[in-house]
C-alpha cells in the first residue's frame, strides 16, 4: 500500500520541541475558514435581540405589534412568550452551600437588571429586517435605582439589585489557613508582626473582546437540533443546553467550527444560544444570530472587577509573616456559568511564590446592575498575582529594601519543590532564582538601574522605573476531585481517541476545543513521536460533539496539560494493541519486541520487523489476528490530572513616566517563563506574546466603564482601548524548563502566563519611576490623567482616591498601618 | 435597488444592491466571499480590509454602490485558485503571525498595502502602518516579523503587489524559534 511504502526511510526527527509551522494556518491565511457567521442554510431566519436601555427597571408593558407588522418579520417573542420553556441560564459553580442565585432568564420577563439585557427577540427573513424591527418594539419601563458600586452595594441600607433578595451578597467564601491546617493563626501573626502594610487595590472591569463576534446558527431536523456556535465549550454547552431547554442531549449536536478567539469570553452558555435554540424549536426553521461589536462589548460577559483589601505582615528584616485578603468581587446582575468560581479559584494563589506562615482569604460575591462577570484569561489568578506582587513592592518600600531582595528572601527555593503552600497547593517544580537571573540578563538590568539613577539626579521630567513580577499560577484545570471539593459542577478530565486508518494515516479526536491555540499542530507532534508516524499523516479532529463525543473543552491552560496528556495515553494504548498483533504476526513474544520510530522489531532477529502502518492494514484485512483480538488498533483514553501544574517566571518591565504629562511608555519588557516541556516553541512564544499584550492592556489601556445610570460608556472599540501594534513594544522572551511531574508530557500550560504576570510588572515599574516623588499607587489603567493626578493630587489618581471606604469594618486601607510601624515616610515628601 | 458592476478577484459581477448595503456585506452575502469578515461596527478593527482599486479600504466603510465600476481584491483573490501563496500570506505562516486567524485576512490585506506604499518600512513604521487593524491573539510581534520578512522578499523580487513566484515553504526556521536563554 502506498501509505506504507511512502514512509520515510530515515528515522524521523523527534517532533516535540520542533518549531513546526501550524497546520491550521493554510485555511486561515487564504480566507477558507468556517466561522459560524459564514453559515447559510436554506430558509434560514435571522434573529435580532431587543435589549434594555436601562440598568434596572420593572417591565410594565411590551408592545410588539408594530414590529410584528414590519416587512420581513416572521415573529416577535418576549420573555413571557417563552417563560415556560426557557429555564434559567446555568451557574455550574455554587461556591458555598448558601450561595444566593437569583436565576437568569435568557429573555427578561418582569424586570431588567443590566443595560443590554434581552427583553424580546425579532425573527425575520433577513438580518437587516430583524434589526430594523428592533426599533419598533415599545417597552414600558418603571425605572428603579441601579446598584453600580460594589462597595456601596454591601453597605447597610443599600439599594438592591434584585428586590426579592435580602442583600446584594451572593456568597461569602472564606479560606483560613489556620482552620485548614495549612498555616498558623492569621490574626495572631498580624498581632505579633513588626510591620504591617495595607492596601486597597482595584481590579478594573475588563472585556475579553475576542475578535470574532459571537454567532449562533441552529438547524432543526425533526426533533434533532444542530447548533453551530462561536464557543470555547461545545461539550459543556451541549450538556447545559439540554438541562436548560429540555432538548434531550442525544438529540442535540453542538459544533464549534473555526472560532475567532475566546480568552474565557466564550466559556459560557449565553442567553442568545438558548434563545436561538428556543426559536428554532418553536418555528422548526434554521435560525442565525450574530452580534455586533457594540452588542458584544455590552452583553458578552466581562472579567476581573474586584476591590481587594490586602494586608501583609512581616518582621523588620523582611521575612513575611502573614497575609490577609478581603475581596469584593462584582458578579454583575446574574451568575453565569462559572462567575462565582473565578475569585474563589484565585483564593489559592494570593500567596504567590512566597512562604507565608499564615494566610486568610475572604471574598464576597456582589450583585450589581451590570452585565455579569465570568472567566477572562487567567480567571482569578491575574487578580491574585497583581495583589501579591504589588503588596510585595509596597512592603519593600516600607522596609527600605530592594524589591527583588525582599522576594528572594521569601520565595520557595529550588531544592524545596514540591512545596505545599499556606493555601494548600502543592507547587510541582521550578527554580525562581534561575528564571529571575536570566530575566535580569535579558533586560540588561544593571544598565537600566544606572540610567534610572542618572535621570533622577538630573531631574529629568521623564523618569525611568523597573518593575518585577515573580509569579506562579495554577494551570491544567483541573483535578476532578479538587473541583469536587470546590463544588464545581463538572470534572476536569479530558478525553481523546486515536484511530489508525487502514492506509496508515491517523485520526486524533480531542475533547479539547481550540480557538487559536494550534491544537492540530501540537497534537500532531505528540502523536507523530508516540506512534512513529510522519507529522503530516496525523489529522486532528475536534469541536463537534458528533465527531468528538466527549470533552471538557478549552480554558484554564488545560489543553496540552490535560487534553494532550489524554492523547498521549491513547497513543500508548494504540502501541500496546499494535504490539500484540505484531508479536502474533512476527511469531515472537511481546517481551522480545522493541518499538522504535514506528517499527516493531524482534530483538536479535535482523529483518524481523513490522511498521505500525502495516499493522493497521493487517487489522483492516483481519485475515490473521490473535484469537479474540478486535480488528482495530484504535484506542480511547482519558486523563484526569492528580494535581494542577504551576508555570512560573520572572517578568521585568522598564517604564518611562513623563512627570509633566503623565504619559507612560514601556521602554523594555523581558520575561523568562517556565512552562515545563515545550512541545512547539513557536506556539509557546506566540501564546506568551498574546498574553503579555492583554496583561499590559489591563495595566495601561482597558477598562469597562459604566456611567451613573448604568450605561456602558466604553461600548465600542472607539472607547474600549484594545491596543494596536503601535501601542505595544516588542518583547524579549526566554524560558527555563522544569518538567511538570503531573502529566506524561511534562507541560505546565502557557495560555495565561503572559496575561497573569505582566500587569503587576508594568504597574510596579511605573511606581518605581515615581515613588521617590511620593506616589504609592496609581489606579489601572494608567492613563496619562491618572498618572498626572497621582503625581500632583496624591492618592491613586482614580475616582476614589481619597474615599478609603472599607467594606469590612471601616478601617482605612489607604494608608500604611501597623502595630509598631512608624507612619509612612513616603507620602508627601515631594 | 441599484445596479452595480464590480470586478472582484478577477471576476466581473453585475448585481442589484440596496443603496445602504456595505461593501463587506455585498462581498460576504451576495458573492460568498466569506474570507472577509466583520469584527466591529465602528471601522476600528480592520478585519474587513480589502483592496479597492489597489488600495486598502475597510469594506465596512464603503457602500457597495461606491465600488461600482471598481476592482476589488479580497484575501481569496490574493492567491489565485491553485496558485502560490502571496509572500505576505507565507510570511504570516512562517512567522506565526496569527493564532485564531479572524483578523488575519484584513491584517494581510493592510500589510500588503503598507508595502505598496513603503517597500522598506522600519519596525516603527510597520507598527504605525497597521494600527488600524486590531489583533487580540498575537501581541503583534510576530505580525511585525511577518511584514518584515515579506518586505525583504518582495523587495528582492522587485515587485509590489504583483504575484511573485517563490519556493516551497521552509520546513523549520530555527531563527524564528523563541530565544531560549537556558534550561535548568
Amino acid at each position: 500500500m502506498t501509505a506504507v511504502e511512502d514512509r520515510p526511510a530515515q528515522a524521523p526527527e523527534r517532533e516535540v520541541g520542533k518549531a513546526r509551522r501550524r497546520k491550521e494556518d493554510a485555511r486561515l491565511i487564504t480566507g477558507a475558514t468556517t466561522w459560524t457567521d459564514n453559515m447559510v442554510l436554506p430558509g434560514m431566519l435571522h434573529l435580532a435581540v431587543v435589549r434594555s436601555p436601562v440598568a434596572h427597571a420593572k417591565i410594565t408593558a411590551i408592545d410588539v405589534s408594530a414590529a410584528q407588522e414590519a416587512p420581513g418579520v416572521v415573529t416577535v417573542l418576549t420573555g413571557r412568550d417563552v417563560a415556560d420553556e426557557q429555564g434559567s441560564l446555568p451557574c455550574a459553580w455554587p461556591v458555598t452551600p448558601d450561595m444566593v442565585n437569583p436565576g437568569h432568564p435568557s429573555i427578561a420577563v418582569d424586570e431588567v437588571n443590566h443595560v443590554g439585557e434581552a427583553v424580546a427577540v425579532i425573527v425575520a427573513r433577513s438580518k437587516a429586517a430583524a434589526q430594523d424591527a428592533v426599533e419598533l418594539v415599545d417597552v414600558d419601563y418603571d425605572v428603579l435605582t441601579p446598584v453600580l458600586d460594589m462597595e456601596e452595594a454591601v453597605a447597610e441600607g443599600a439599594a438592591l439589585t434584585h428586590d426579592h433578595l435580602e442583600s446584594n451578597r451572593s456568597f461569602h467564601f472564606v479560606f483560613d489557613g489556620g482552620e485548614a491546617g495549612t498555616g498558623t493563626d492569621t490574626d495572631q501573626a498580624f498581632a505579633d508582626a513588626e510591620v504591617v502594610v495595607s492596601r486597597r487595590f482595584v481590579q478594573q472591569r475588563l472585556i475579553p473582546a475576542f475578535m470574532e463576534p459571537r454567532s449562533v446558527v441552529v438547524q432543526p431536523q425533526g426533533d434533532n437540533y444542530t447548533m453551530w456556535s462561536a464557543t470555547q465549550v461545545p461539550h459543556i454547552l451541549r450538556v447545559m443546553l439540554a438541562m436548560v431547554t429540555g432538548v434531550p442531549e442525544h438529540k442535540l449536536r453542538v459544533v464549534a467550527p473555526d472560532v475567532g478567539g475566546g480568552f474565557g469570553g466564550k466559556l459560557q452558555v449565553t442567553p442568545e444560544e438558548v434563545i436561538s435554540l428556543l426559536v428554532a424549536r418553536r418555528l422548526g426553521k434554521p435560525v442565525k444570530w450574530t452580534e455586533s461589536r457594540s452588542e458584544s462589548l455590552m452583553t458578552a460577559h466581562h472579567g476581573r472587577d474586584q476591590v481587594q483589601y490586602i494586608d501583609i505582615a512581616a518582621d523588620r528584616e523582611g521575612n513575611v509573616k502573614g497575609l490577609r485578603c478581603r475581596i469584593l468581587a462584582d458578579m454583575g446582575a446574574y451568575l453565569r456559568l462559572v462567575s462565582p468560581g473565578v475569585p474563589v479559584l484565585g483564593a489559592f494563589m494570593f500567596n504567590g511564590i512566597y512562604k507565608f506562615p499564615a494566610y486568610r482569604f475572604e471574598c464576597d460575591g456582589v450583585f450589581t446592575n451590570k452585565v455579569p462577570t465570568d472567566a477572562y484569561r487567567g480567571a482569578g489568578r491575574p487578580e491574585a498575582t497583581f495583589a501579591i506582587e504589588r503588596i510585595m513592592d509596597e512592603l519593600a518600600a516600607e522596609l527600605g529594601m530592594d524589591a527583588l531582595e525582599l522576594r528572594r528572601k521569601n520565595w520557595i527555593k529550588a531544592e524545596e519543590f514540591p512545596f505545599t503552600t499556606v493555601a494548600g497547593m502543592t507547587y510541582d517544580s521550578g527554580d525562581y532564582e534561575t528564571a529571575t537571573q536570566q530575566a535580569l540578563d535579558l533586560i540588561g538590568y544593571d544598565e537600566l538601574r544606572a540610567e534610572q539613577q542618572r535621570r533622577r539626579e538630573s531631574g529629568n521630567p521623564v523618569q525611568l522605573g523597573i518593575g518585577f513580577s515573580t509569579f506562579t499560577e495554577m494551570c491544567g484545570l483541573a483535578p476532578s476531585r479538587v473541583l469536587g471539593s470546590l463544588s464545581y459542577g463538572a470534572g476536569g478530565w479530558e478525553h481523546a481517541s486515536i484511530r489508525m486508518l487502514p492506509t496508515g494515516k491517523v485520526e486524533v479526536v480531542t475533547g479539547s476545543t481550540p480557538h487559536g491555540q494550534g491544537h492540530e499542530t501540537a497534537w500532531s507532534q505528540l502523536v507523530a513521536d508516540r506512534l512513529g508516524v510522519p507529522f503530516e499523516d496525523v489529522e486532528v479532529l475536534h469541536g463537534d460533539t458528533s465527531v468528538a463525543p466527549r470533552g471538557m473543552d478549552t480554558y484554564g491552560s488545560r489543553s496540552l496539560v490535560v487534553g494532550g496528556a489524554a492523547v498521549v495515553n491513547a497513543a500508548e494504548k494504540v502501541v500496546a494493541k499494535a504490539r500484540r498483533i505484531a508479536a502474533h504476526l512476527l511469531e515472537a513474544s511481546e517481551e522480545d519486541l522493541q518499538f522504535t520510530d514506528g517499527k516493531f522489531s524482534v530483538r536479535g532477529t535482523p529483518g524481523a520487523e513490522l511498521a505500525i502502518q502495516e499493522i493497521a492494514l493487517a487489522t483492516f484485512a483481519a485475515h490473521n489476528l490473535p484469537d479474540g483480538m478486535e480488528p482495530s488498533i484504535d484506542a480511547d483514553a482519558t486523563f484526569d490530572p492528580e494535581n494542577f501544574s504551576f508555570p512560573h517566571g520572572t517578568h521585568i518591565c522598564a517604564m518611562e513616566v513623563d512627570t509633566d504629562t503623565g504619559a507612560v511608555r514601556i521602554r523594555k519588557y523581558a520575561c523568562v517563563d517556565d512552562v515545563g516541556t515545550i512541545v512547539n516553541p513557536l506556539i509557546v512564544e506566540g501564546q506568551i506574546h498574546g498574553g503579555l499584550a492583554q496583561g499590559i492592556a489591563q495595566a495601561l489601556f482597558e477598562e469597562a466603564v459604566y456611567d451613573a445610570d448604568g450605561n456602558l460608556t466604553t461600548g465600542t472599540f472607539v472607547d474600549y482601548l484594545v491596543p494596536s501594534a503601535a501601542d505595544l513594544p516588542s518583547f524579549d522572551t526566554g524560558n527555563t524548563v522544569h518538567e511538570a511531574p503531573g502529566n506524561p508530557i511534562g507541560a505546565k500550560g502557557v495560555g495565561e502566563a503572559g496575561c497573569i504576570a505582566s500587569t503587576p510588572a508594568v504597574v510596579n515599574a511605573a511606581l518605581d519611576a515615581v515613588r521617590h516623588l511620593g506616589v504609592r499607587d496609581i489606579r489601572m489603567p494608567l492613563t496619562p490623567e491618572r498618572v498626572w493626578r497621582a503625581l500632583h493630587d496624591g492618592g491613586d489618581g482614580g475616582d476614589r482616591a481619597t474615599a478609603g471606604t472599607n467594606a469590612y469594618g471601616g478601617a482605612s486601607t489607604e494608608s500604611t498601618s501597623g502595630v509598631s510601624t512608624p507612619a509612612s515616610s513616603l507620602g508627601g515628601d515631594r | 435597488m441599484t445596479q452595480i458592476n464590480v470586478r472582484v478577484d478577477g471576476v466581473t459581477y453585475t448585481d442589484d444592491v440596496e443603496p445602504r448595503t456595505l461593501l463587506v456585506h455585498y462581498l460576504r452575502e451576495q458573492l460568498g466571499k466569506v474570507g472577509t469578515v466583520v469584527g466591529c461596527d465602528t471601522s476600528n478593527c480592520g478585519s474587513c480590509t480589502v483592496h479597492l482599486d489597489g488600495v486598502a479600504v475597510k469594506s465596512c466603510t464603503v457602500l457597495a454602490v461606491q465600488s461600482d465600476g471598481g476592482e476589488v481584491t479580497t484575501i481569496e483573490g490574493l492567491t489565485p485558485q491553485g496558485g502560490d501563496l502571496h509572500p505576505m500570506q507565507r510570511a504570516f505562516h512562517e512567522m506565526h503571525g496569527l493564532q485564531c486567524g479572524f483578523c488575519t485576512p484584513g491584517m494581510i490585506m493592510a500589510s500588503v498595502d503598507l508595502l505598496n506604499e513603503n517597500p522598506d518600512p522600519s519596525e516603527h513604521e510597520i507598527r504605525e502602518g497597521i494600527e488600524g487593524n486590531l489583533c487580540r491573539c498575537t501581541g503583534y510581534q510576530n505580525i511585525v516579523r511577518a511584514v518584515q520578512q515579506a518586505a525583504g522578499e518582495m523587495r528582492t523580487q522587485g515587485n509590489g503587489s504583483a504575484r511573485p513566484t517563490h519556493a516551497a515553504p521552509a520546513e523549520v526556521d530555527t531563527a524564528a524559534a523563541p530565544h531560549v536563554v537556558g534550561q535548568a
